[in-house]
């Protein structure tokens, strides 16, 4: 009753305060609900959805092989299991330093959404009963885990609990591998890979080789040595003086030309090394506004300690810098995401690739809408994904979160 | 000093060898591609798409590659090795397919590619085209209720048509040569544009024919458009390979003309093994024989198994069959035949003879 109360009462403040607020309120509700009204009515009356069902399976893995698609399977079932893991163990160990939850406030939600997605998804897809009871199961697992590590994580050793975020690392190589082929599997040539398979691929690879280079360039920049900041210099400038496509262009094009037959990356490839490169960058300047906000004398102090220049910069010049970088790197991280759609230019099957050739299937000819739309949703998912890991990242390295 | 004496020695016997082996692969009368046997190593044919184009390439919901190009590949493959499923599909954007076939990532294009004197010559693009597997050409579509069915019906009216196009200025040309004033109305995108004849702001919309029936079928009352008769430009789109490879482009070029010869033949996918056994006990058919492999060495001459047509028009079927099942009426882009006809039939489909 209360909160009802301190609601409405809010909700005069802020939207009815005078005559004239009222009037624009009135008028900006009215606005925004013909609009999400037309929309839902599309959405269930007109629209017809047969076009992304039919296709989920170009949609999620593109060309993949239809007999090793097992193998993805295996992925995100172990990825399920590495998930329920950590959350549960984060929840079961919670530090002055480590918030305990994934979700802002009460990961209770999180778990909801979860069950959600996993009992509507699939069924809305309109996927198979046995694919259904497969979704269904990796979301059990996800969930059973969260709960098994929750309730006993808190008995484990600290010495194990120190190695489980390895799990993270060993998984992505071990993805790697499963995708690819080798180590006994088939090979399946990346010219295989498509749809969201590729975007999320080559989004996380862009994403983990470009911080490393991102940092190391930053650092060369503010370099002493004439060699290192000029050869840092002249990377910088000269990707972030060309757009991304003409790049990628050039990377199909002319390595081709360049590189005899075999030795040419895939064209995957290729486009990967370029994302990277260009990601890279754009991180190296994040960083060094990171480094250039950390004042001088942080790092005198810390060689006056006796500290090295390297360990002053691991320990001391470093974290406080990549804190202060974080928000811009993530938010160019998020970019990239988006970037990748740019690959279906150079005819890679990536999400919007894979998009455009469902469209161009005679029989969903002009269902642009459903198509533009479903990508638009899975694209935010991702983003908002990539968003409230960075949110949560930046509330644990938050120093006044740090014990004394 | 002693090395390079020895070697010089040796050198009229590498020589000999060398010439040796010449001989020796000439003298087995088979052809010289250094192409086909990349192709041959490799397993596989590398095929140059568009892949996102309604009727000629775009994947189906299986994951595999569908339309008239495609099958085009197929046909390549299924000459070579007898299974058109040993093709790989590259879709290539129209800035880089030239690039991808001279740098030799792409082995054929099969990418509804225009055949012109620029992309043909030497001095300039330099590749090589086989024979056309689709005679495309600017039209114009109008509603059927408009009575429009003539470019004399649009005097004075106004016509939809995407800036920036080959196809406003062809639009442009034709209407002038013919002295009939119009109206265009020019937008950046082609959703634009048809959105705008949709909408009624113009009685007709300029495209490529193939394109504007891929819009049409796209509509929510197809049938309620007409493509007028006329053909504003040539668009003949067809396959292509690199120059310089004569063996190469002969095998792609006879196989589709395989396609051509079996439609006019009356061969079909359903009944190739029945004319096959026909000729087999029939040695009078001495033209059959021939096209089917029963008889003589064409497969040799190519550089071809001796029963490639047979392999090819049992993998794709006859090039009526491939037009049907793509574009044709009975597919949703419902294109007539029109000047994909047969030469006997009003066409400019031509093999010329399997001899």
């Amino acid at each position: 009753m209360k909160a009802a109360d301190s609601l409405l009462a809010s909700l005069r403040r802020e939207l009815f305060a005078s005559r004239s607020d009222g009037v624009i309120s009135v008028g900006l509700l009215v606005l925004i609900g013909a609009a999400v009204a037309g929309l839902l009515r599309w959405a269930f009356g007109q629209a017809q959805w047969v076009v992304i069902q039919a296709n989920t399976t170009l949609f999620a893995l593109g060309r993949y092989p239809l007999e090793q698609q097992w193998r993805i399977w295996l992925l995100v079932a172990l990825l399920a299991m590495a998930t329920g893991l950590s959350w549960g163990l984060l929840r079961a160990n919670p530090r002055a330093d480590r918030s305990g939850v994934l979700w802002p406030g009460n990961d209770r939600i999180a778990v909801a959404v979860l069950a959600f997605l996993a009992a509507w998804g699939p069924a809305a897809l309109g996927l198979a009963l046995p694919l259904q009871l497969r979704w269904w199961a990796i979301t059990a697992l996800l969930l059973i885990l969260r709960w098994a590590s929750g309730r006993w994580g808190r008995r484990l050793p600290a010495g194990l609990l120190r190695w489980v975020p390895l799990i993270w690392p060993l998984l992505y190589l071990l993805g790697m591998v499963l995708i690819s082929g080798g180590l006994g599997l088939i090979q399946v040539p990346p010219s295989e890979w498509g749809g969201l398979l590729l975007t999320v691929l080559m989004a996380s690879f862009a994403i983990l080789a470009s911080f490393p280079i991102g940092v190391l360039m930053a650092l060369g920049r503010r370099s002493e040595l004439p060699l290192l900041r000029w050869g840092s210099v002249l990377y910088i400038e000269f990707i972030r003086g060309a757009p991304l496509i003409t790049l990628l262009f050039l990377g199909q094009n002319i390595l081709g030309f360049l590189l005899p037959g075999g030795l040419a990356p895939d064209r995957v490839w290729r486009a990967a090394w370029v994302l990277t490169f260009f990601c890279g960058a754009y991180v190296a300047e994040a960083v060094r506004a990171g480094l250039a906000s950390v004042p001088g004398g942080q790092q005198e102090a810390a060689r006056s300690l006796g500290l090295s220049v390297p360990q002053a910069l691991q320990h001391v010049v470093l974290p406080q810098a990549l804190r202060i970088a974080l928000p811009a790197t993530v938010g160019q991280f998020i970019s990239l995401l988006q970037d990748t759609t740019l690959l279906s230019l150079i005819g890679l099957l990536e999400l919007l690739g894979t998009a455009r050739t469902v469209m161009a299937n005679p029989e969903f000819l002009g269902k642009n809408a459903e198509v533009y739309l479903t990508l638009a949703v899975l694209f935010w998912c991702c983003c908002a994904a990539l968003g409230l890991g960075s949110r949560a990242l930046e509330r644990r390295l938050d120093p006044s979160n740090t014990p004394a | 000093m002693v090395r390079l004496r020895r070697l010089l020695a040796s050198s009229p016997l590498l020589l000999a060898l060398a010439i040796g082996g010449c001989a020796d692969e000439s003298g087995g009368g088979g052809v010289q591609s250094e192409k086909m046997n990349t192709i041959r190593s490799r397993g596989k044919l590398v095929c140059g798409v568009d892949g996102k184009l309604p009727g000629f390439s775009f994947l189906g919901p299986d994951g595999s590659y569908s339309g008239l190009d495609a099958d085009t590949c197929r046909a390549v493959a299924a000459a070579l090795f007898g299974d058109p499923a040993k093709v790989e599909y590259r879709d290539l954007n129209s800035s880089e397919r030239f690039a991808a076939l001279a740098s030799g990532e792409v082995d054929m294009l099969a990418r509804n590619t225009t055949m012109t004197l620029s992309r043909d010559s030497a001095g300039g693009n330099g590749i090589s085209f086989g024979p056309t597997t689709f005679f495309d050409g600017q039209g114009l579509m109008a509603p059927v209720a408009s009575g429009i069915r003539t470019l004399k019906d649009l005097a004075g009216k106004p016509i939809c048509v995407e800036s920036g196009t080959t196809t406003e200025l062809n639009l442009a040309d034709r209407m002038r040569e013919q002295g009939i004033a119009y109206t265009p109305l020019k937008f950046q995108t082609g959703d634009q544009t048809y959105a705008a004849y949709l909408g009624g702001r113009c009685v007709a919309v300029t495209s490529d024919r193939s394109q504007l029936a891929a819009k049409r079928s796209s509509f929510p009352d197809p049938a309620a458009h007409v493509l007028l008769p006329e053909v504003m430009s040539k668009e003949p789109l067809t396959p292509a390979s690199v120059n310089g490879d004569p063996a190469w482009s002969d095998a792609i070029r006879w196989t589709v003309f395989a396609l051509f010869q079996a439609e006019e033949l009356g061969i079909t996918k359903a009944n190739v093994a029945a004319k096959l056994a026909e000729a087999k006990a029939n040695p009078n058919q001495a033209d059959l024989r021939r096209f089917l492999g029963v008889e003589g060495d064409f497969g040799k001459q190519l550089g071809l198994p001796a029963d490639f047509v047979v392999k090819v028009v049992g993998a794709v079927g006859n090039y009526g069959e491939v037009f049907e099942r793509n574009v044709g009426t009975g597919s949703p882009l419902r294109l007539e035949r029109a000047e994909n006809r047969q030469w006997n039939k009003g066409g400019l489909i031509y093999s010329p003879p399997f001899r």
